[in-house]
């Protein structure tokens, strides 16, 4: 029978990689995920988790620690947050490039300079292009959920995926988790097969050098180029959404909690002002939502769970009715828009759809945003029309 | 989408010789072998073989008489200046090219 | 006991006709070392000459599996195959990681000191052909004062790092400074440090002919010139007790050096050295000669 414990989402996470069994573990302390590492080391020392625990002296190390265990078979985790994310930033293109199935749980925060310990989506958002899966967790059982379900999805796809939370409000915060049961997780989550055999018979040499054009090997079996290899990664994630929707269903089978969905939906049946977020902020989100239904708005909120592979088909599904679509970004391509907002348009452009756009930047480096916040930016964003193409700053007085 | 059954999810390479093609091209010298001077030769014992040592590409064949891989010695000459009796000497390798050549013509 | 050159195991694991330069300082000292190391070794090599002389995909001219990894990482790389191939139970590979002096003095020594002090069980062979070889020859800490290199176009000014000295302060079981000049020392030593438990690290001369101008024949008298005069240095450090090795040991018995200018005079790259670093290089060589000697006299094998 799995119980209800009352823990943090840091506490959740290493729960969550305890449960999958992971082999080796790597991470390095930041702050807000301190924790994590803290947790892992104490299972291991007291026999509850059998794993290689490595006290690596940076992030850089830990992924490169991960990317080789895993190339080796066995099953990995790491953990970190902002800098130490981006200091990974060379290898977390390697990993997805490497096509390992590494779980990595990333507690969001802001990026110096200057220097922030609180949360925003900065860091994560940064990465979208690297080729690593992305969900992005509404609660602390989210994040438990979200990495039973990763391992399996990665080792299916050979891809690797960040389960995203946002630090402090649920990395430190603590909520009721309903804990899986180990023999249910087990059943759930057989061990990890590798796609590469390193001790076969025949010698490998993994990840060489290659050149722009494809080239017989010696066995004269025409093999790919750089551009092949990624494309298969591309083509991989371009069909990874109905592997995603498999194994949220499957979880909800087995545990009583589905998560056959890429995005989430509040109130929007109907809906023809519907408010975007990730993460916590969809809670607000629905509190401003039933704020404006009390005056007679009809605003319903969509948060977007998978942020990679972006879910555009299904994004255009859930904002077809949509007149204003009001996208509150924690995050901000600088030079350009948040990251929500680029994408939406440009998942909506070939739809015909044209509802008005408007952007908000909200929460960095931790900034308070409330439910009163956004509904008051969703009221002025319809009185502007959709008129006012730049993002707009909530929260900033000077 | 790729699965398990796709050999090409992640890049890895099968041996081969001659990875950098008939690397014997390179060369500027060619090695000869005078076996009169050649000690496992002159002895018919398997005997210093430092020719074979220090090879950089593992080109020379360890025996009697001693075999140069002409396919893929490079010309770097490390053996003709290690050869304790001088048994090998470094020749321009033009000559043998033209020499090729003119076979060549023959035949035709 | 020195194995003897008909010992040696003919088989090869590096096939010919690489992409390494003729004449490679490299290419010569791999061939044994991977004789010492045979089967049931996995290695893993950054983005150095090494890599290249690997081979371009498709295909590989070395017989064992390697992992590629990122320059900065090799230490940290070995570290997570040796992790996962203990998670695994698989307890009888050799794992070994193999990086040029850019990848152990520069950008890879973070990784490299971590491995050492938690004594991460792994073989660590720096093969230092005095730069960025890869690259073009740009200088690393590891270009000798007084050598030409494309960012020192002078001369560089600083001397070597003395990797040895930052590799015993971690306390690791087993140090080693070897030379392709001398594959049979250089041979024992792999094979000595493939059997014993924790982070072993060895260091190895590599002559480069393009990199610091030499003609590739000399190859192999370069390389021992480095040695006759203590510029490079043959020893082993175990738990702490240091012992020079094959020539140098001679050198200690004989007494006899020759001066630095002999190995010098031999390269392109020191075209530029000016007296004054001769003589800092002769000094330092003679200085660090002695405590090698006192150190050697304590080991009990002088």
């Amino acid at each position: 029978m799995s119980k209800v414990q009352i823990i943090n989402g840091n506490e959740t996470a290493a729960m969550g990689a305890k449960l999958c069994r992971v082999q080796v573990i790597a991470a390095y302390p930041i702050t807000p995920q301190s924790k994590i590492p803290e947790t892992l080391i104490k299972y291991v020392e007291s026999g509850e988790l059998e794993a290689e625990f490595i006290r690596v002296e940076s992030e850089h190390s830990a992924l490169t620690v991960c990317i080789s265990a895993s190339t080796v078979g066995a099953r990995v985790f790491t953990a970190t947050a902002a800098n130490g994310l981006a200091y990974m930033h060379e290898q977390l293109h390697w990993a997805a490039g490497a096509r390992l199935p590494i779980v990595m749980a990333l507690a969001n925060r802001g990026l110096g300079a200057p220097w922030t310990i609180f949360n925003d989506m900065q860091d994560s958002i940064s990465q979208r292009d690297t080729g690593w899966m992305q969900v992005y967790c509404r609660d602390n059982q989210e994040i438990m959920d979200s990495i039973i379900m990763a391992y399996k999805i990665c080792e299916q796809l050979h891809v690797p995926m960040m389960v995203c939370f946002d630090g402090y409000v649920l990395s430190h915060t603590v909520m009721p988790v309903e804990i899986p049961d180990q023999k249910q997780v087990d059943a759930f989550l057989p061990p990890y097969v590798p796609h590469l055999q390193v001790d076969g018979p025949d010698p490998i040499n993994i990840n060489p050098v290659m050149l722009a054009d494809p080239r017989t090997n010696a066995q004269g079996v025409s093999c790919p180029s750089y551009m092949g290899f990624r494309m298969r990664l591309q083509e991989t994630l371009e069909s990874a959404g109905d592997v995603i929707l498999n194994v949220g269903r499957e979880f909800g089978d087995v545990f009583g909690r589905s998560y056959e969905c890429l995005l989430w939906k509040y109130r929007t049946e109907g809906a023809d002002t519907i408010l975007l977020t990730m993460g916590s902020l969809a809670n607000e989100a629905s509190l401003a939502v039933d704020a404006l239904r009390e005056k007679g708005w009809k605003a319903g909120a969509v948060a977007l769970r998978v942020f990679r592979p972006f879910p555009a088909a299904t994004l255009r599904q859930a904002l077809s009715d949509a007149k204003h679509v009001v996208i509150f970004d924690k995050n901000i391509s600088y030079g350009n828009e948040g990251a929500t907002c680029t994408e939406t348009k440009a998942a909506l452009f070939e739809s015909g759809l044209r509802p008005t756009i408007t952007n908000y930047i909200v929460g960095l480096g931790g900034k308070s945003i409330t439910a009163a916040d956004l509904e008051a930016a969703t009221i002025k964003s319809v009185e502007q029309k959709g008129q006012v193409s730049t993002p707009q700053w909530i929260g900033v007085a000077v | 989408m790729a699965s398990k059954k796709d050999q090409f999810i992640s890049a890895c390479a099968t041996l081969a010789k001659g990875e950098a093609g008939n690397t014997g091209e390179w060369r500027a010298k060619r090695p000869i072998i005078d076996l009169s001077k050649c000690t496992p030769c002159k002895k018919q014992k398997d005997t210093c073989y430092l020719c074979w040592l220090y090879c950089p590409d593992g080109t020379v064949k360890r025996g009697i008489p001693l075999e140069i891989d002409l396919q893929y010695c490079k010309g770097c000459g490390v053996c003709a200046q290690v050869c304790p009796t001088k048994a090998i000497r470094m020749e321009v390798e033009e000559q043998f090219v033209l020499s090729e050549c003119v076979i060549q013509e023959e035949v035709e | 006991m020195t194995t003897k050159v008909m010992q040696l195991p003919e088989e090869e694991y590096m096939l010919p006709g690489t992409r390494a330069c003729s004449g490679c300082g490299l290419s010569l000292a791999y061939r044994h070392i991977l004789k010492a190391l045979g089967e049931k070794t996995i290695l893993t090599i950054p983005a150095c000459c090494l890599t290249v002389l690997h081979g371009l995909y498709p295909s590989t001219s070395v017989r064992l599996t390697n992992i590629n990894t990122a320059f900065a990482t090799t230490a940290a790389s070995a570290t997570g195959i040796a992790a996962g191939l203990k998670a695994l139970g698989k307890t009888d590979y050799t794992v070994v990681g193999i990086a040029g002096d850019g990848g152990t003095f520069d950008i890879g020594i973070q990784a490299l000191s971590a491995a050492a002090e938690r004594n991460t069980d792994f073989l660590y062979i720096c093969y230092d052909n005095e730069g960025y070889m890869n690259t073009g020859t740009q200088r690393s800490s590891a270009t000798p004062m007084g050598a030409f290199t494309t960012t020192t176009p002078g001369t560089k000014i600083e001397h070597k790092k003395d990797i040895l000295a930052i590799m015993e302060a971690h306390g690791i079981p087993y140090l080693a400074s070897a030379s392709p000049a001398y594959p049979l020392d250089l041979y024992d030593k792999v094979a000595k440090a493939k059997n014993i438990q924790g982070t072993r690290f060895m260091h190895i001369n590599i002559p480069c002919p393009p990199g610091w101008g030499f003609s590739t024949d000399d190859l192999v008298k370069l390389g021992k010139l480095a040695v006759d005069t203590a510029m490079w240095v043959l020893l082993e450090i175990e738990n702490g007790v240091l012992r020079l090795t094959g020539r140098s040991r001679s050198m200690a018995r004989s007494g006899k050096k020759k001066p630095v200018s002999q190995y010098l005079k031999l390269q392109g790259r020191f075209k530029h050295i000016t007296p004054e670093q001769i003589d800092y290089l002769q000094d330092w060589i003679d200085k660090r000669w002695q405590r090698f000697l006192q150190r050697h006299e304590l080991s009990g094998t002088a």
